[in-house]
């Protein structure tokens, strides 16, 4: 199934494994990809992959831009399905329920693997309206209080409480960057997802704002699968627990983020994560 | 030099385009200014110049473009939410696609004919209010699909996918998140494509629009004159006091068109700032 990968001699080893690249030890994975292969149009963005992720840990994806880090982060809740001309292979199994799977409830889904974008996408709403949205049309809330109640635990939980409680009615627009990015993380944890996929999540915030979000996103793998993608490897040393090396839409290596780092066994990822290329 | 001279050329052509409208303005407002009144606003027409009114005409005027409101408005854009949001994938929508385009183009006094042969005989409307408004309805319907397009596709992609990764369903999304954004702009496309409407003569004349009628319409299948039929009427007559009638009556519907654009800007703002705030 595999075929492409044969154009990159250094990722068959791994890309022919049989076996999911499973980087944890024990426990039944919470997401598992088989051979998924993924096209725009005819192009093919993504070359038999296979990986594990574990439940309560923090995976990041990375890779030199157009890897397919985002691409494969996108299948993971069917963003991709809302893209004309796109097409899937393989399966991605959720719990181990395959998300691709005929009759899959697709909003359903999207509820349980929650997604905080690379740009910050506020609805042009009120902060209270921008988390009390998800709650409504998933029918979250019966009461006004406990609406108001799931409001206030998201925006704690996202550290953004104490910056904007005097103001919940004012646009979320007024709100700075960083802000608004932990809205926007805020506004995914209100309807109680499992796994949250972050794109690139602080790619366009600065130094300290950057900071306050990698902070939250440690936080928060106690309570959450968390998948990032990330462009920046100190991001990814930083923050995650597991770290997967995308090369040409395919994956190179899936490792403990320290291995990763310090003693990656392909030559590729080496040159990567010491800055040789990318 | 070139840049003077370019400037110069485009000074002097905007001039002379304002210039035309601004003797057009004038030359209207001396020959009608004087006549009007609020009997002449509120009266019928006569066969005496100084008698005659508009009433009939306003009313008609408002009448028709209710009419076309009622039916163009809803079937417009959800015509535009169709295809913009559901149907961008099939053959079929392209193909919609192209033949709204070409109908958007396509001259008034064809759905003037269309209206006749749909309305007003097969099904039996008659020269009526119901049948104007509907022959105007599918005259604008093509603007309306266009603009609302428009309006909906400058709505970012980074606010739907938000909406899609809350777990929304493509009509939670549509309803709560593209519509309320878009609005401004379908507004003002639709004020726009009713004060076309509100325009034309052509369609109207050729469905048997009445060109002297003494009442006000009283309901949906009345004999109806319009503003600018009753303008058309007034110009062709040689005596000069119904020349002057004329000049009041458009007067009169430019202060009414003027009002409908001024309505669709003040909206624009509005929400505008209201997103932004």
């Amino acid at each position: 199934m595999s075929t492409a990968a044969r154009a990159v001699p250094p990722l068959a080893a791994v890309a022919r494994r049989d076996e999911p690249a499973s980087a944890a030890t024990g426990g039944p994975a919470k997401i598992r990809a088989e051979q998924l292969d993924f096209y725009y149009g005819s192009k093919r963005a993504l070359h038999g992959i296979s990986l594990e992720i574990q439940p309560n840990v923090v995976t990041a994806f990375i890779g030199p831009s157009g890897c397919g880090k985002s691409t494969f982060l996108r299948t993971l809740n069917r963003m991709n399905d809302i893209i004309p001309g796109t097409r899937v292979e393989g399966r991605v199994l959720i719990d181990g329920d395959d998300i691709y799977g005929p009759g899959v409830d697709v909003v359903g889904l999207r509820r349980r693997v929650g997604m905080v974008f690379q740009k910050s996408n506020p609805f042009p709403k009120s902060i209270f309206e921008n988390i009390a949205y998800g709650l409504r049309i998933n029918d979250m809330a019966g009461s006004k209080s406990e609406l108001a109640g799931r409001v206030e635990e998201s925006l704690r939980q996202a550290a953004l409480w104490d910056e904007v409680k005097d103001r919940l009615h004012e646009s979320a627009l007024a709100l700075s960057g960083g802000q608004q990015q932990r809205l926007c993380i805020a506004r995914a944890l209100a309807i109680r997802p499992e796994i949250i996929l972050m794109d690139e999540p602080a790619s366009a915030l600065d130094p300290i704002a950057t900071q306050r979000i990698e902070e939250l996103v440690y936080d928060l793998k106690r309570a959450y699968t968390i998948v990032i993608v990330t462009h920046n490897m100190q991001q990814a040393a930083r923050v995650s627990d597991y770290t997967a090396f995308f090369w040409l839409g395919s994956l190179v290596e899936y490792d403990r983020t320290d291995r990763i780092f310090t003693a990656p066994s392909q030559k590729l990822t080496e040159d990567y994560v010491t800055g040789r290329f990318g | 030099m070139k840049e003077l001279a370019f400037r110069v050329v485009a000074l002097t052509v905007l001039f002379v385009a304002l210039a035309a409208l601004a003797a057009l303005l004038v030359d209207i407002g001396v020959d009608g200014a004087g006549r009007l009144s609020w009997d002449f606003l509120t009266g019928f027409p006569s066969r005496r110049a100084a008698n005659s009114g508009i009433w009939h005409a306003i009313s008609g005027s408002i009448f028709v473009i209710g009419v076309t409101g009622v039916l163009a408005v809803p079937v417009g854009v959800a015509a535009a939410i169709y295809l913009e949001e559901y149907g961008t994938r099939s053959k079929m929508a392209r193909l919609i696609e192209v033949n709204i385009t070409n109908l958007a183009a396509v001259p008034s006094i064809i759905y003037g004919l269309l209206g006749l042969g749909l309305f007003v005989r097969a099904l039996g409307l008659g020269r009526s209010v119901l049948a104007g408004g509907a022959t105007l309805a599918l005259l604008v319907l093509p603007v309306v699909i266009l603009s609302t397009r428009e309006s909906l596709r400058a709505v970012p992609k980074s606010i739907r996918e938000g909406s899609y990764a809350l777990g929304a369903t493509t009509w939670q999304t549509i309803w709560h998140q593209v519509l309320p954004m878009a609005l401004p702009g379908i507004l003002t496309g639709l004020i726009l494509a009713l004060s076309r409407a509100i325009g034309e003569t052509a369609p109207l004349i050729t469905i048997g629009a009445v060109t002297f009628v003494t009442f006000a319409p009283q309901s949906l299948s009345s004999a109806f004159t319009v503003l600018p039929i009753q303008i058309f009427n007034w110009v062709s007559r040689p005596q000069a006091d119904f020349q002057a009638n004329a000049a009041a009556a458009i007067i009169v519907l430019l202060a009414l068109l003027l009002t409908m654009n001024a309505v669709a800007v003040w909206l624009r703002d509005r929400y505008q700032k209201e997103r932004q705030a």
